[in-house]
């Protein structure tokens, strides 16, 4: 008998064959030579350090086009669109227009989606300090975001192009808003691979009040391989679908049966000799090691005590809390691209009262974040990114307590990941109506973030349909002056 | 590709599509450059290399093999004379020979059934199948096999689920609130389609302009919920137009897709870079389907038309007999009718527009009515302002009127086209003191129609526990919530125009007119906004009167229409009919017959709404044309020059004369003189049986798309399709066409591989040999199902719902909470097909194996071989379920001994009997399983069934830990790689 040999052959030639097709079919030309070269070399041989990671295949770890920053993305997705003027803009001169109808000349050619445009302006509803050495600015909602102001950049000129949540959702994940396009995690894993063998590459979070108005497409493969999907965790009970063996099954008979299976598509594999059942025999390995890995990341009761403190996590419960510091052990166990999504920031009424609750759930964890990667060296190297997908009117919807959606006007912040800590990038208008300085473009924002990760945004590409996708479209310019 | 004669050059792309100067060479250096282009991309055709350059179309590009027609080649000439059945194998035999490579054996017969079973309805045989085949020693057991199967029900099932990936097929909006919807009728169209074997070109026709058919039938019209599966925004604030357009945006890249082989949506923006369409054709092309409604019928089952058709055949012959015993009802109806042709006052219409935030949106007709779009609050109340003249008012007026865009034409906006009205207020301001203001207290309404009084459905249950009704008109200005005027008149008679007048206690007098504030409470809706529980009004339209006698108009629209402007003398037999119809209901001697007729349409069948497509008529409110204008950057806002009707320039032509209809644009597709449409469909039947397309790309044949692996079989078997060399045979036959390829040499190769074939042609583009690739989502569910006897093969219906972990369809994983109440009898077991599709929380099982969700047309599904795969076969409820259900069938009738109940389980899961080095881990999988069991460690009971209830009704001598120990096995034989894979 010679399986052994047959097998070890036929993953050779898988390896082989995985590669030429990574190449020529799912990377285009886009990579450039020196990425080709390590792709195609880097396929005899596992990376090392790292044994057990199958060398080749859709998500093996690959080496970014120039040095890259940031190694791994945790993107804090505050969806509903948080208002920029009670948390980050701060803006004197709106408060002196409270109650009164905004110039013309700013509403020319605007649309609102609720409101009349034609609608009084509303005064922030928050006091604003600076903290930290850089003097950020922001609001007292956010008394622990304060302390960590030197690691953050606050860029407060964002814009986008769609003012209703699942488009703009969908625009600012897959650079579009049409359905059906990749997201920045599985772009991001499209490129860079994973470094994890037992867990997801990217993995999603759902943690708001509600889900996300963009649905699962907000962190769909879109035409990418389906193995770029986010894989969406709960944040308590099983984390992946379908985790937990059956009832009655245990580990050992779970082992058993699944011995038997491998052995029977071992012998299937020396005798029909495709390859496609090597990678089969890896991926029910893989599952079989997910079984105990995926709990493992779940239990936070490993974490010490101040650790907890520290984000205001507690475990068993599932919060936006417990995803934030299951973020950072998912990161460390190699995960590439960890997305939160905290749909509650949709406030065309109650704006004080549900951003008071809001931040109460969220600013604790977010600087617990930024704090405990930076103890641990991540922050180097992470790329930690907070932001919804537009921003709210000056104006006041339904009496004196609400803000439409408002695509001129943003803010988000950055941190980590080769990020320029401390700064504050870009302005807007005295009524944080219109960015007007140093405008940055969510396609903008996207170009930065895949050039942190040591991607050209041009030349990261995918041919489908006979054209050559990316995921800035053919817009974007990175934001040169965010990097450190 | 190793072994590619051309190899595609790198060469500078343009890596997008979006941006977009529509440009003309100006200047004397872009005429040099635009020259220079064209000398080099002759050069460079034969290699693929076009390049930079951003609009013009130019000749070499129209030089496009695919840009030809196919024209049936001589079969080429091959060495060998003792290989190959029909001329496809000529074809591949001919491309192996000059690849040096030769054909594989053919494959075992069990291995090839069950191949052809997965391929034709995608189902596994049965062990009693593969028996009889392997018994059936005739020399045409095989064509039997393949006939039986392309007369299989499941083959359109099978075949009709590629088709509606391409469709964008889902049961939900998509979007933020993803509601359900109904367009499950068309999913049915499509698997009839199929099974009947109706020809492809009338398959489109059907589906892009079936309404427009002459006489179209109910099918046809359900046949245009193609064009229907396009997403929809109904979020709050979401302007209808801005998706409206997105939707047709939807539809033109689907076609694209779907039909042409072209992608055509990057001209949406900008000139296409690479293949000759420019922006001003694709708006060309758009302009067909810029002129229809999203629009909504009742659609029936095939028994429900025979009841319907059998109640109003006795209907009218209750009409016929009420006719027959009075000879002079000519006469009387005339009297009638010119007793009631003065009774109407004069009635002013208001335009009105909508005051507040817009959740909901109006459209504004011509007439004054107004129509509500987008998002619907269930419980709201819509504020409407208009002025007016009149220096007294005393009767106000609410039509509710019928549209071709509400559901099932309406009047409202409920899933069956009613609406409730809670309350009816009404301000008026003086025109000339605007602080002169009047709340208008009414005291009498009456409508044409009010239902009974009822309770609500549940579906608009608003949790809060208070019993909410609707009936009488009356419950409108009874200053009550909870209480509702109703239009709801049962199957069959829903759908139709209601009125109601209102009459103020005081008549409003204001010399100069007055401002009215109409307030529309719409308070019977359910408790979630984000589901289909909507109750508003749909469209509507205000008058007022002077006349405080006023009431409402009891004849229908429709009647009162006929007797105020035809005369008895000129009317259809149709006009006639419906203003006897009416006329006999004012008759009490009618009585007895009224009473009968009601109770036949008392049993009128419930149907279900189907979305469709309708053409707007032209003229009549919201019903004008449409003019299409080219969109700057394809931005809706920016709209430019208008553009008229016509096809790409490249492609065959227009007829001479044609118009502007859907089903020119439909003809059109699938003209035999169309470059790519025979090739595309060809192309993509072959993708689903060998894995990859003659083209790669099957949705796109453009000059982009990579070499073809066989371009001269494609055009052989593009041409056969349309003109088929065997007799009998009508053209666009798809079952021909799967006739032909599972009779080929080529297809029944044995699919096993050598390190030096797979080194030599890695992806199989050769064909030395059988395809073998992992069975798409659908079909791993399905062979679960199968094999383990759970299937209920039961075709067609509304979407089911089997078992799913409810946390998906609840907040915060779902944007809202949806529906999903799992099925307790057998349809949790019925085909994948009709598994309930979620746009934004797609079927777990599913996704995890490559189904498409519907987001956008797909007409390649990757195939991804993952952990989470591997989780879900092995641990997914309803695969453990068909693991224990398949061990139960194994110790019923498997036989005596583990060995034979072993063998009875892989025979069941894999159709061949297995091998004694397999049975050897299954049977040691086995013992380890009783032994464990009978040391306690694992439970018996729940291992068998999940419950710990002890297992009764076993056979003699077979104990709970011996059908234990065999759903292990089970288990282990539906996970095997081949298990899940088409060998």
């Amino acid at each position: 008998m010679n399986r052994i040999p047959v097998l070890q052959q036929a993953l050779a030639q898988h390896q082989a064959h995985l590669t030429r097709r990574w190449f020529f079919r799912d990377c285009g030309v886009g990579l450039g030579m020196a990425a080709l070269h390590s792709l195609l070399g880097g396929s005899v041989e596992a990376a090392p350090g790292r044994p057990g990671i199958s060398p080749s295949g859709p998500l093996s770890a690959k080496p970014s086009a120039f040095p890259a920053k940031a190694k791994r993305v945790i993107y804090l997705f505050q969806a509903g669109a948080p208002s920029h003027l009670e948390l980050f803009d701060h803006k004197p001169e709106l408060a002196k227009w409270n109650g009164k109808l905004p110039p013309a000349e700013l509403l020319k050619g605007y649309r609102a989606a609720f409101i009349s445009p034609n609608s009084k302006l509303l005064g922030p509803k928050f006091q604003f300090a600076r903290h930290g050495q850089s003097g950020q600015e922001m609001s007292e909602l956010m008394p622990h975001l304060a302390r960590v102001a030197d690691d953050i950049a606050i860029v407060k000129s964002m814009h986008t192009d769609a003012f209703n949540h699942a488009p703009a959702q969908i625009f600012m994940n897959t650079g579009s808003q049409q359905f059906g396009r990749p997201s920045l995690g599985a772009w991001t894993t499209y490129g860079l691979g994973s470094e994890s063998s037992d867990l997801p590459a990217y993995v999603v979070f759902s943690t708001g009040s509600k889900g996300t108005s963009g649905g699962a497409s907000n962190w769909g493969a879109g035409f990418l391989p389906s193995v770029h999907n986010g894989v969406l965790f709960r944040s308590g009970g099983d984390p992946v679908l379908y985790l937990s063996n059956p009832k009655g099954v245990d580990a050992t008979a779970q082992r058993q049966t699944l011995d038997a299976i491998q052995e029977l598509n071992r012998q299937r594999l020396g005798r029909v000799g495709d390859p496609e059942i090597a990678t089969r025999i890896n991926s029910f390995e893989m599952a079989y090691r997910m079984q105990s890995s995926a709990p493992e990341l779940m239990d936070l009761r490993k974490e010490p005590q101040h650790i907890l403190d520290l984000y205001g996590a507690t475990p068993g419960k599932t919060t936006y809390a417990s995803a934030c510091l299951l973020a950072r052990r998912l990161v460390e166990r190699g995960t590439r691209f960890v997305q939160i999504f905290h749909e509650a920031w949709d406030q065309h009424g109650n704006l004080a009262g549900d951003l008071k609750r809001n931040c109460a759930d969220t600013d604790r964890a977010n600087a617990a974040l930024i704090q405990d990667l930076k103890a641990r060296g991540l922050l180097d190297d992470t790329l930690v990114i907070w932001g919804g997908e537009f921003g709210r009117t000056p104006m006041v919807q339904g009496g004196d307590d609400g803000r439409d959606h408002h695509p001129n006007c943003f803010s988000m912040w950055l941190a980590g990941g080769g990020i320029r800590p401390g700064m504050t990038l870009g302005a807007s208008d005295d009524f944080g109506f219109n960015a007007t300085v140093d405008k940055v473009h969510v396609h903008d924002l996207h170009a930065t973030i895949l050039r942190l990760l040591g991607f050209d945004h041009e030349k990261l590409t995918y041919r489908f349909q006979g054209r050559d996708f990316r995921l800035t479209d053919v817009f974007g310019e990175v934001v040169h002056k965010l990097i450190a | 590709m190793p072994g590619s004669p051309q190899i595609r050059l790198d060469h500078p792309r343009d890596p997008g599509h979006c941006v977009g100067v529509v440009n003309t060479p100006a200047s004397f250096a872009s005429w040099v450059r635009a020259g220079l282009r064209i000398l080099l991309l002759l050069g460079w055709i034969g290699v693929g290399a076009t390049s930079w350059g951003a609009s013009s179309t130019n000749v070499a590009r129209r030089d496009h093999w695919a840009w030809k027609p196919p024209v049936r080649p001589a079969l080429p000439a091959v060495r060998r004379g003792d290989w190959g059945r029909n001329p496809i194998d000529r074809f591949i035999l001919a491309r192996l020979e000059a690849e040096g490579l030769k054909p594989s054996p053919e494959a075992d017969r069990v291995t090839l059934l069950r191949r052809l079973h997965l391929d034709l309805t995608g189902l596994p045989p049965t062990p009693a199948e593969v028996d009889r085949f392997l018994a059936d020693k005739t020399s045409d057991a095989w064509d039997r096999a393949v006939s039986g199967l392309l007369a299989s029900p499941h083959h359109g099932e099978r075949w009709g689920r590629h088709w509606l990936d391409a469709a964008r097929y889902a049961d939900s909006d998509g979007f933020e609130k993803d509601k359900p919807r109904f367009v499950w009728a068309y999913r049915d169209w499509v698997v009839d389609a199929l099974n009947r074997d109706l020809p492809y070109d009338r398959f489109v026709i059907e589906q892009i302009a079936g309404d427009l058919l002459p006489e179209a039938t109910e099918s046809q019209r359900v046949a245009t919920g193609f064009l229907r599966n396009a997403m929809l925004n109904e979020e709050g604030g979401a302007d209808p137009e801005q998706f409206r357009i997105d939707g047709l945006i939807d539809r033109m890249d689907c076609i694209g897709k779907a039909v042409l082989g072209i992608t055509i949506q990057c001209a949406q923006c900008h000139d296409h870079k690479y293949d000759p369409i420019s922006q001003e054709e694709y708006y060309r092309l758009f302009a067909f389907l810029n002129n229809d409604h999203e629009s909504s019928m009742v659609a029936y089952s095939p028994s429900e038309q025979l009841r319907r058709d059998q109640l109003a055949r006795q209907i009218r012959e209750e009409e016929e007999k009420l006719r027959h015993t009075t000879p002079d009802w000519q006469t009387r109806m005339a009297a009638w009718e010119a007793s009631v042709r003065g009774d109407q006052p004069k009635w002013t219409v208001v335009r009105c527009e909508h005051v507040g935030d817009h959740g909901e949106r109006f459209y504004q007709y011509e007439d004054g009515s107004i129509r509500a779009a987008s998002y619907a609050p269930t419980q709201w109340a819509a504020h409407f302002r208009g002025t007016n003249d009149l220096a007294s008012i005393s009767a106000f007026r609410l039509e509710q009127l019928t549209d071709p865009n509400l559901p099932c034409q309406g009047p409202g906006r409920s899933i069956h086209g009613m609406a409730a009205l809670s309350e009816f207020k009404l301000t008026a301001t003086d025109r000339e003191n605007p602080t002169n203001k009047v709340s208008v207290k009414f005291i009498r309404a009456t409508a044409d129609f009010s239902n009974d009084e009822k309770p609500l459905e549940a579906e608009f249950d608003d949790r809060s526990g208070k019993k909410r009704t609707y009936g009488p008109v009356a419950h409108a200005i009874d200053g009550k919530m909870d209480t509702a005027w109703g239009i709801d008149a049962g199957p069959g008679r829903r759908n139709q125009s209601r009125k109601a007048v209102f009459v103020a206690e005081k008549p409003v007098v204001f010399p100069k007119g007055a401002i009215l504030e109409f307030e529309l409470h719409q308070e019977h809706g359910g408790w979630n906004s984000d589901d289909l529980q909507t109750h508003n009004l749909g469209r509507f339209r205000f008058s007022v009167s002077p006349d405080a006698q006023a009431v409402a108009d009891p004849l229908p629209v429709a009647v009162r229409e006929i007797v105020m402007n035809v005369p008895a003398e000129r009317r259809t037999p149709a006009q006639t009919a419906a203003v006897f119809s009416f006329w006999r209901t004012t008759r009490t001697n009618f009585a007895e017959a009224n009473a009968r007729i009601e109770a036949l349409w008392r049993q009128w069948p419930e149907g279900a709404p189907a979305l469709v497509f309708a053409a707007r008529q032209g003229r009549g409110p919201g019903e004008s044309r449409m003019v299409t204008r080219l969109f700057r950057r394809g931005d809706w806002l920016k709209p430019e020059r208008e553009v008229t009707h016509g096809t790409p320039g490249f492609l065959h032509p227009l007829p001479p004369g044609a118009d502007d209809s859907r089903l020119t644009l439909a003809r059109w597709l699938v003209d035999p003189r169309s470059p790519t449409t025979a090739r595309v469909a060809v192309n993509r039947l072959w993708q689903q049986y060998f894995g990859t397309g003659l083209v790669e790309t099957v949705e796109d044949l453009g000059t982009q798309s990579p070499p073809a692996s066989h371009r001269e079989l494609l055009d052989w078997l593009a041409v056969e399709w349309m003109q088929p060399s065997r007799p009998g045979v009508p053209p666009w036959s798809l079952k021909h066409l799967h006739r032909l390829i599972v009779s080929s040499s080529a297809y029944r190769q044995s699919s096993r591989v050598g390190p030096d074939l797979l080194e030599r042609d890695p992806h199989n583009r050769w064909l030395a040999r059988g395809p073998r690739f992992r069975v798409e989502g659908e079909i791993v569910r399905d062979i679960a199902l199968s094999v383990s006897g759970l299937l209920n093969p039961t075709l067609g219906g509304r979407a089911v719902y089997p078992p799913a972990p409810e946390f998906l369809f609840q907040p915060p994983a779902s944007y809202g909470p949806k529906t999903w109440v799992e099925e307790k009898g057998s349809d949790r077991y019925r085909r994948s097909l009709y598994t309930f599709r979620f746009r934004s929380i797609p079927y777990p099982v599913l996704q995890a194996f490559d189904a498409p969700n519907g987001d956008a047309s797909c007409v390649r599904r990757l195939r991804s071989n993952t952990p989470l795969q591997a989780l879900t076969s092995l641990n997914e409820p309803q695969f453990v379920e068909a693991a224990q259900a398949l061990a139960r069938r194994s110790v019923d009738e498997g036989g005596k001994t583990d060995e034979q109940r072993i063998v009875f389980a892989f025979r069941q899961v894999l159709s061949r009997s297995p091998r004694p080095e397999e049975l050897r881990p299954l049977k040691r999988l086995l013992d380890q399983q009783r032994s464990r069991i009978s040391e306690g460690w694992v439970n018996a009971a729940e291992m068998a069934t999940s419950r710990s209830e002890s297992v009764t009704g076993l056979p003699p001598g077979v104990t709970p830990a011996t059908l234990a120990a065999h759903v292990a096995v089970a288990r282990a034989l539906l996970n095997l790689d081949e298990t899940l894979t088409k060998e």
